[in-house]
């Protein structure tokens, strides 16, 4: 028996000593989601074997989690279960949860060297908006999207209009919507003129029309919103005459999952989506068509969107300092244009467009370049305390106002009485 | 028994008794308690408040449209799905041709994932070229914009619903008729019953336990099945195909509210506990075994 232990204890003492040796390759855990259409998963495979090729001190494993909000919630959880990943790509929106859950540091912890600046100043600014809160920044932009106006040139034309010429203006995307929309003999739409998509998360495309009507719905603390703004009113009462008033636009909640295939069926001549959808829009539609920066009403404007890549605080120092390495690998402007004309995501860095990849994609595909010359007018996408609830307080209510069931004041006045409620105890 | 056996016997339950503890019964405990403790943040640890979660509860008018959802889902869903399992089975019991084909025709719902059904309907829910909008269409109807409209959409979810539900639920009704001794059938025949009557006074009866089942069984799914509206809707447009689960996720997973999600969990707990016993104590004293 005693000779059985002896054995026992030795066999365990191998198999630690056999740990120990190992574990000086460092081991980062990457939570993934995927958004859009793809071989998503594949690319970032490809991105991880080729980093742990190159440096064979470290191992990232990429986990790919599913949609965003079961990514997030697979690393919430894990993290207060103690084992978080050491790094994960979630919605830049998510940044105040994140900090509130205590769950990731700051990149600037590792940020100490002037060629570490010079790379997190390399950014496009409209990206890092959305990760800097308290003077400190908290996510590297990663697979970013804004909205664009895709517009079907063919449809222009049998309408009567240039198709080189998208609107320019709200009121010149009401006139040019009226001319699209077209009816059979007995009345019904057959095609519609514009849609703005308003399912699951309608906050997002009415960021574009509030924007533009130059108001800012949270303001940067994220302890206050401006649901009921005037402006913000007016921007909503625009969206909900396009289909009530003017019948341009379909009537009620507009899926976004079908809005391309909306397009590509000719439905309707004219639609704001993420330009996440250009790969596939290209690919499918039998058409010629365009993309342009969403119409101006008192200025331009458009949210940003997407992932952010974030390293989580119970992570040991070695793995955080291998997933900033990560980070700054994967962000690099050849990977990151690479990675933008794989997936249709808007390259990160004005470096990243500068490469010869990105810079001959361009110019055969100049509809691509239309979201980069946009992000000048781009702001950061809605994003507060106890973000989700306060962001479906306005879904509501904007639902509320497009099936007719609250006027778009009311609608508004409730939304923000809600989201003051939940926001109080932040303030 | 003798002390030897008594303990074989435990031995024996010992597995089913350890996994319902520790999956079943220690989860629904552990989540009484949190119910009445706030939710814990970093810089805030959970403390006891009392009942204030089920304070929030009844202020939440989100909470209170899920129930109303859900009452409607349940009084629709419910009826319609075992009166549909119920006809089906009793044509399919039939000798009719192509019989086993019908069977597994009706059967097929039942074997989709939800998710998968979900998409499914949703291509038929699209407006204007959506199957039932296609078909509409052919008869002059005017596209209708079938999920994105507040005064239809639980309607159209209450349908896959059924659809989903009612072949599952023909399988027991099959199996319970196949088990009826056709005697009692020449017996009505050379009665001069009717189909009728053959049904009512026979058939029924007879079916009661299976009834009471399947019965039980809609209940809890009526409220456990909302997979299809994270595909469909999301429990939209505003709220108005927000079920209690849904709800409940929305509160757990995305707000990360622990301590309300535990409240709206103890309150979905016992109004399902609470529903399963009445069916089994009161209906089954009705039911003819």
């Amino acid at each position: 028996m005693k000779h059985k232990i002896v054995v026992a204890t030795t066999t365990l003492a191998l198999l630690f000593a056999t740990g120990a040796t190992s574990a000086q390759t460092t081991d980062v855990s990457f939570y993934f989601p995927v958004a859009v259409g793809g071989p998503i998963t594949k690319i970032i495979d490809q991105f991880a074997t080729e980093f742990n090729k190159e440096n064979p001190a470290i191992k990232v494993s990429p986990i790919y989690a599913g949609s965003y909000q079961d990514t997030i919630v697979k690393a919430l959880t894990a993290n207060k279960a103690g084992t978080p990943p050491v790094a994960s790509v979630l919605l830049s929106t998510d940044t105040f949860t994140l900090i509130d859950e205590d769950a990731i540091v700051p990149i600037d912890t590792f940020v100490k060297t002037p060629e570490d600046r010079a790379w997190l100043g390399g950014f496009y600014k409209a990206f890092l908006l959305n990760g800097q809160i308290g003077g400190k920044t908290w996510g590297v932009p990663f697979q970013r999207s804004t909205v664009v106006l895709y517009w079907n040139k063919e449809l222009f034309k049998e309408a009567g209009l240039d198709p080189n010429k998208p609107p320019q203006t709200w009121a010149e995307m009401t006139a040019m919507a009226q001319k699209l929309t077209r009816k059979d003999a007995s009345g019904k739409v057959t095609q519609y003129g514009v849609q703005i998509p308003s399912s699951g998360f309608p906050y997002w495309l009415f960021q574009g029309l509030t924007t533009e009507n130059d108001v800012i719905l949270a303001n940067e603390a994220g302890t206050q919103t401006r649901y009921d703004d005037p402006r913000v009113i007016e921007a909503l009462q625009y969206w909900v005459d396009l289909s009530r008033k003017h019948g341009v636009h379909p009537p009620g909640i507009v899926e976004w999952g079908t809005t391309p295939k909306d397009f590509m069926e000719k439905k309707v001549a004219m639609i704001w989506t993420t330009t996440g959808n250009l790969t596939n829009i290209r690919n499918n539609a039998k058409f010629d068509f365009g993309v342009a920066m969403l119409p101006a009403n008192k200025k331009r404007g458009s949210p940003t969107g997407g992932g952010n890549f974030f390293i989580f605080k119970k992570a040991t120092p070695a793995q955080q300092e291998a997933a900033f390495k990560f980070a700054k690998w994967l962000t690099q402007p050849a990977r990151a244009a690479q990675w933008g004309i794989d997936t249709g995501y808007v390259a990160v860095s004005p470096a990243a467009w500068e490469t010869p990849a990105l810079k001959k994609y361009a110019a055969d595909f100049p509809q691509a370049a239309v979201a980069r010359d946009q992000l000048q007018y781009a702001v950061a996408e809605l994003s507060t305390h106890d973000n989700q609830r306060v962001t479906k307080a306005l879904n509501d209510g904007l639902q509320a106002a497009l099936t007719g069931n609250k006027t778009a004041e009311a609608a508004m006045k409730d939304a923000q009485k809600e989201a003051e409620r939940l926001l109080r105890g932040y303030k | 028994m003798n002390a030897r056996q008594q303990a074989h016997a435990w031995l024996l339950l010992l597995p089913a008794v350890v996994l319902l503890l520790a999956f079943t019964h220690w989860p629904a405990l552990a989540t009484l308690i949190d119910s009445f403790l706030s939710t814990p943040k970093p810089n805030r640890p959970s403390v006891f408040v009392g009942i204030e979660n089920y304070a929030v509860m009844a202020d939440d008018p989100i909470f209170w449209q899920a129930v109303r959802n859900n009452l409607w889902f349940a009084a629709v869903t419910i009826p319609f799905s075992v009166g549909t399992a119920l006809a089906m089975a009793l044509w399919v019991n039939g000798k009719i041709a192509g019989r086993g084909f019908l069977r597994l025709a009706y059967f097929t719902p039942t074997v989709l994932p939800m998710i998968a059904v979900a998409n499914i309907w949703l291509f038929f829910y699209t407006p204007d070229y959506g199957l039932l909008d296609q078909i509409g269409g052919a008869f002059g109807l005017p596209a209708h914009n079938w999920l994105g409209s507040t005064s239809t959409a639980l309607a159209c979810v209450m349908v896959v619903t059924i659809w989903k539900e009612a072949g599952f639920f023909m399988i027991f009704y099959l199996a319970a008729l196949q088990g009826i001794n056709p005697s009692l059938r020449e017996a009505a025949a050379i009665e001069g019953a009717s189909r009728w009557f053959f049904f009512r006074r026979v058939l029924w009866p007879l079916l009661m336990p299976t009834t009471i089942f399947v019965l039980v069984n809609a209940v809890i799914n009526a409220f456990r099945m909302v997979d299809h509206l994270f595909v469909m809707t999301r429990g939209g447009p505003d709220n108005a195909t927000t079920l209690l689960l849904y709800h409940l996720y929305e509160v757990g997973f995305k707000f990360w509210d622990q301590g309300y999600a535990a409240a709206i969990t103890m309150v979905l707990l016992f109004s399902l506990a609470t529903v399963a016993l009445v069916q089994f104590f009161v209906l089954d004293r009705r039911a003819h075994y």
